[in-house]
């Protein structure tokens, strides 16, 4: 160790194994005036699989909500001379038609544009409720923490994705009930993660100093509070879109989502699943759609875990 | 531990009563009534149905009505299965349900927790890549669309097991089905399990079990086992009611009949007492199975004490 | 002498890590001989902790491990794991530093116990039982009939380490590894399980291996010391022989890292700056929704009078409510009892009230790992203080106050663009100190502000304190467990227990005569036996 003597202080740090345990060290040969954010997306961009999900994601939302302008068929057009066509380059349909001659590629991408945007509307909703729930919980503590807590308990027990069908049956299909009962659903879990981590870093000697600084509660909470409790809530936010994804597809498959005309990958899976024997593309195309972009939004959730926190690799 | 387990069951109370509640004021906003639909009934006769249901007593009548009817096990009548009460159908329904559940969620511990350990102790290897890839398949796609491909696959191309029927519980019957229901849990436990035996095989006490001279497998099963397993049993609720709910889609795909099936087709077809029958039933069921994990919890880890 | 136990022959260990290969430890070699106790020393990254590892063989398997250790002719680094494990824990046992987590939480501790008896002599069921109970005793756990049933988590600390030493001492060992065993205790406690292992030592004639950073622990413990640093030994020697004479320059520098001097006692008629009377402070340990909380009282009516240029030092083991009463005092918790601070009586002042004076008084924390934002930059986080208290100053004035209180703790002004996570523990802590002295504040709250430290780091530390102390004439409240630190930084001491004053004094008489039978078990436990009356 250095001996700490010389005019300016040197890095003591750089010299070796912590006294701690066996375990060796990260070795840190971190470049002046990086920060964690910047740290962390050097390390995402190592993780070959996160960086290939993320591009494929990318070029997903684009082909989605770009698409279907450029494709020859209308999302109910109806092609006289193709019913239930296979996939091919001839006939135009590259990935077929259904029952009604509808074009796939076309249906599977206006789908892809109604998850996506369920996904994003639903985990914004999630998000705002549930941060500045959970904000306010572990900020405020005490009795308030403890009434908000017990709050979300109860709603935790809710056999919440029953409640969410029953209020499908009975306010009828609309997008925007969808969004909103979503959103409603996720939200729990994101209180209780902002709330641990308020709770967490309130302990922490910095805010103790920022009060002792004088800092006012306000500046505390935004320059110290929340910008420390983002890496969870972004990890998390990854892994709450391919839920919403899921949700809504679920329910559309039971017949509850979306409605005609508009379609969702979870009606196209549905209305597959009963032509599966005869045209198995109109249950595989969706599928695989729908099982790509969760396949790469989990992968991209891992990356940006082990990349925020790499203690939990 | 027994006053824990009464204040739970405390809480369950008021849980309840917002489903119920929510479920009873949701189905009475519903646009139309039980009896408009297949044909108009003259207004006489409607009057003496609406009146034979109680359905012309005022709301909180109504209400109060309902709960006490509940409390005896009584959830009203279906209005679409005309000679069946929603208690009998899921009377009926239930142990169907069960047994389908009972054996996913055993399917997906005794295929998950082994997966885990083995990614864990092969951890950084080519075996853990490979089971984690698995597993992040499994989470990915979902039961939905698995179901119907193993049905594709096994029941119709292969034909080696029926693709869809109950057959009175026959095992070539139960094994599509569980499987499907199984499938994203296996693969959440497996990660679960595996991200905690890392965690636990690094921890000190591990240390002293190897410095005690054990050898591996000792460790392992003695000292790693148990508390790597905790996080999996808390986990045990949500996979539970997940199971629950993915049984209603796995039920209505191969036909089962269980109340998952009924609770899709009373949706479909409005018939609101059998809807709200079964999400109060499966409320009542969820916090129940809660409760218990939380019990079994405390039992498996001595430093969790529910005195407070 | 005695013959050798076990002889470690240029030992080297590597790591292999995604940036390439870090050697911990670099051709080490040393001997132990059968009943001794040899010390080896180092602050941390020395590679003390890897080589005693090593040992046991117990390091992951990326470490590569080269060289020769010889235990009782045989070499460890040769034999097969089976032969191993029939050495861990029969012949060579180890006991860590960690007494909270080093025992499985979900065993009872009579069965941790007995696993060693099973698997090295065979014993099961009664007469493992009675053993184990034997062994509770011989370490000093009372009642041990009935605690061989308690689990880990129904254990102090100190109790804890006690069952670690009834494990590692089951079988009687040849050689005892002793890693850090009492840097997570309190001193009192420290004081009782080194002398435990002593007597245990001298019941089994075992070798131990003791591996510490605290060299005052040495002196009264070892027979032979090691020294440490960078994975090499510097110097080998006998404990008598090393302390008078060392050889090499480390070893001296070790030694002298000691704090050493006194502080004069302040002018007894300066002006009052803060003055307390009755201070109590009491945490919520349950809140309800509805009826009765219950309240723990940590801070008991404390009474404290600061003259401006005092250095008042506060001494307590953990829990003794030092800390908690430092908040208060600065009113970064709530209490009852009033607070005045230059004649101000704060008690009555909300927080915008507070802010003001909040300048003049600043704090510096224990952790120098938690107390700084970790997503702003050093400059930032000095000048965040002047963003409160100098609205009017510009970005430049700033930056320039900033780089002045960089140069006044000796660091580079050139980093405050980097990050926290980029400097040592003793760097990022004379951050801390600049972010309280940018303020020019005359009132500083020192809370453990060492203790985190190594020993060579801490006296720089100590020496900038008192650097600052005399160029600013600063008033300090120094809050430590660590006596030795307190000795040589406060002209007046206060000794806490169970939140409230045992004994106050002028520092130098404290010392030199306790007399609360309290402080001189504190003062015994940490070594601090006067010179005067050693004389």
């Amino acid at each position: 160790m250095t001996t700490d003597t010389t005019p300016y202080s040197s890095d003591e740090r750089s010299t070796g194994l912590p006294a701690g345990g066996p375990n060796p060290p990260a070795a840190p040969d971190v470049k002046p005036g990086d920060s964690l954010g910047r740290e962390a997306w050097r390390r995402l961009k190592q993780n070959k699989a996160a960086m290939a999900s993320l591009v494929i994601l990318i070029v997903m939302a684009i082909i989605c909500v770009a698409g279907p302008w450029f494709m020859p068929w209308d999302l109910d057009e109806v092609d006289w001379e193709a019913f239930m066509a296979e996939p091919s380059l001839s006939s135009g349909h590259l990935l077929g038609t259904d029952a009604n001659g509808r074009d796939l590629l076309t249906r599977t991408l206006y789908g892809g544009r109604v998850s996506l945007s369920v996904a994003l509307v639903a985990t914004v909703v999630s998000l705002v409720i549930g941060v500045l729930y959970g904000a306010i919980s572990g900020y405020v503590g005490g009795r308030v923490d403890n009434a908000m807590m017990r709050f979300v308990d109860i709603m935790y027990s809710l056999p919440f994705m029953f409640l969410v069908i029953l209020l499908m049956v009975v306010f009828g299909r609309n997008i925007f009930l969808i969004y909103a009962a979503i959103g409603a659903v996720e939200w729990l879990d994101m209180a209780r993660i902002v709330r641990g981590q308020t709770l967490g870093l309130k302990r922490r000697e910095f805010i103790e100093a920022a009060h002792a600084l004088g800092v006012k509660g306000s500046t505390i909470v935004t320059r110290h509070l929340i910008p420390n409790a983002l890496g969870p809530v972004i990890v998390y936010v990854t892994l709450t879109v391919p839920k919403v994804i899921l949700l809504e597809s679920f329910l559309s498959f039971l017949g509850l989502g979306v409605q005609e005309p508009l379609t969702s990958w979870g009606v196209l899976i549905s209305e597959g699943k009963d032509m599966m024997e005869t045209a198995p593309w109109m249950l595989l195309v969706p599928s695989l759609f729908l099982a790509v972009t969760l396949f790469c939004l989990n992968f991209l959730g891992d990356g940006l875990r082990d990349a925020l926190d790499p203690k939990t690799r | 531990m027994l006053s824990y387990t009464l204040k739970r069951l405390a809480l369950a109370i008021p849980t309840l009563l917002i489903v119920i509640t929510i479920s009873f004021f949701l189905m009475r906003v519903a646009p139309g009534g039980p009896f408009d639909g297949e044909r108009q009934l003259p207004p006489e006769i409607e009057a003496n149905l609406k009146a034979a249901y109680h359905l012309d007593e005022p709301l909180p009548m109504q209400y109060l009505r309902y709960m006490g009817n509940l409390l005896q096990g009584d959830f009203g009548p279906s209005f679409k299965y005309k000679d069946f009460s929603v208690t009998e159908l899921i009377v009926q329904g239930f142990p169907v349900s069960l047994e389908l559940g009972f054996w996913a969620i055993l399917l997906a511990l005794a295929i998950g927790l082994p997966l885990g350990v083995i990614a864990a102790l092969k951890r950084n290897s080519s075996i853990d890549y490979l089971v984690m890839s698995i597993a992040l398949g499994g989470i990915a796609v979902p039961n939905f669309v698995i179901a119907p491909l193993l049905a594709l696959v096994f029941g119709v191309l292969l034909a080696w097991l029926p693709a869809g029927g109950w057959n009175g519980g026959a095992w070539q019957n139960m094994l599509l089905p569980v499987i499907a229901l199984s499938i994203q849990q296996i693969a959440y436990i497996a990660r679960m399990m595996r991200a905690s035996m890392i965690e636990i095989l690094s921890s000190h006490f591990i240390r002293t079990a190897r410095a005690k001279g054990l050898s591996e497998s000792e460790v392992i099963w003695r000292h790693a086992m148990r508390p790597a397993m905790l996080p999996v049993v808390s986990y045990l609720g949500p996979a539970i009611a997940g199971i629950i709910t993915g049984s209603v889609v796995i039920e209505q795909i191969f036909g089962i009949p269980g109340i998952g099936r009924y609770f899709v087709q009373g949706a479909l077809n409005r018939d609101y007492t059998l809807v709200m029958g079964t999400v109060v039933f499966y409320g009542a069921l969820i916090v129940l199975l809660n409760l218990i994990v939380d019990l079994l919890y405390s039992v498996l880890d001595p430093q969790i004490r529910y005195d407070d | 002498m005695s013959k050798a136990l076990l002889e470690i022959d240029n030992l080297c260990v590597d790591f292999q890590v995604p940036s390439g290969t870090v050697s911990a430890v670099r051709g080490v070699s040393f001997t132990i001989h059968e009943g001794e106790t040899l010390a080896l020393v180092g602050e941390s990254g020395s590679g003390k902790s890897v080589t005693s590892t090593a040992t046991m063989r117990l390091l992951p398997e990326l470490a590569k491990v080269t060289g020769a250790i010889r235990f009782d002719g045989e070499d460890l680094l040769k034999v097969t794991p089976k032969r191993m494990r029939r050495i861990r824990g029969n012949d060579i046992s180890m006991i860590f530093q960690e007494p909270m987590t080093s025992l499985n939480p979900l065993h009872r501790i009579g069965r941790q116990i007995a696993e060693v008896l099973g698997k090295h002599r065979g014993l099961k069921g009664s007469a493992a039982r009675s053993k184990v109970i034997e062994l509770l005793n011989q370490v000093g756990i009372p009642e041990p009939e009935r605690r061989i049933d308690s689990y880990p988590h129904e254990l102090s600390g100190g109790q804890r380490q006690r069952v670690m030493i009834a494990i590692a001492l089951a079988c009687e060992p040849k050689l005892l590894i002793a890693d850090e065993p009492t840097t997570a205790l309190d001193v009192t406690v420290q004081a009782q399980i080194l002398e435990l292992l002593k007597d245990l030592q001298q019941r089994y004639g075992m070798a131990i291996l003791f591996i510490t950073h605290d060299l005052t622990l040495v002196k009264h413990f070892a027979d032979r010391v090691c020294v440490m640093r960078y994975g090499e030994v510097v110097e080998t020697g006998e404990t008598q022989a090393l302390f008078t004479s060392p050889q090499h320059d480390y070893t001296k520098m070790l030694i002298d890292a000691e704090p050493q001097g006194t502080k004069a006692m302040g002018d007894a008629n300066a002006p009052v700056l803060l003055e307390a009377r009755d201070v109590h402070v009491r945490f919520a340990l349950k809140k309800r929704l509805f009826g009765k909380s219950e309240y723990f009282e940590a801070v008991r009516g404390i009474d404290l009078t600061v003259r401006r240029g005092q250095t008042i030092g506060i001494v307590g083991e953990s829990g003794s409510g030092k800390s908690t009463f430092g908040r208060a005092l600065l009113r970064l918790l709530d209490s009852s009892g009033d607070i005045t601070f230059e004649q101000v009586d704060i008690t009555q002042l909300d927080k915008n009230g507070m802010r003001p004076l909040r300048s003049k008084m600043q704090v510096v924390f224990q952790d120098p790992f938690g107390s700084l934002s970790p997503r702003l930059t050093v400059g930032e986080i000095i000048s965040e203080g002047l963003k409160v208290h100098h609205p009017e100053f510009t970005r430049r004035d700033r930056d320039a106050r900033v780089a002045e209180a960089l140069a006044e703790v000796s660091l580079d002004p050139a980093m405050r663009n980097r990050y926290p996570h980029e400097f040592s523990g003793g760097q990022r802590q004379r951050i801390a100190i600049a972010r309280a002295l940018v303020l020019k504040p005359e009132f500083l709250l020192l809370d453990e502000p060492t203790s985190a430290l190594d020993r060579s780091v801490q006296v720089t530390v100590i020496e900038l304190l008192r650097n600052l102390q005399r160029k600013y004439d600063l008033t300090y409240l120094f809050i430590s467990h660590d006596l030795s630190v307190v000795r040589a930084l406060a002209d007046t001491v206060l000794v806490m227990k169970e939140g409230q004053v045992v004994e106050r004094g002028i520092a130098a008489e404290i010392f030199a005569a306790p007399k609360e039978p309290y402080t001189r078990a504190l003062m015994k436990a940490a070594f601090l036996t006067s010179p005067v009356s050693a004389a």
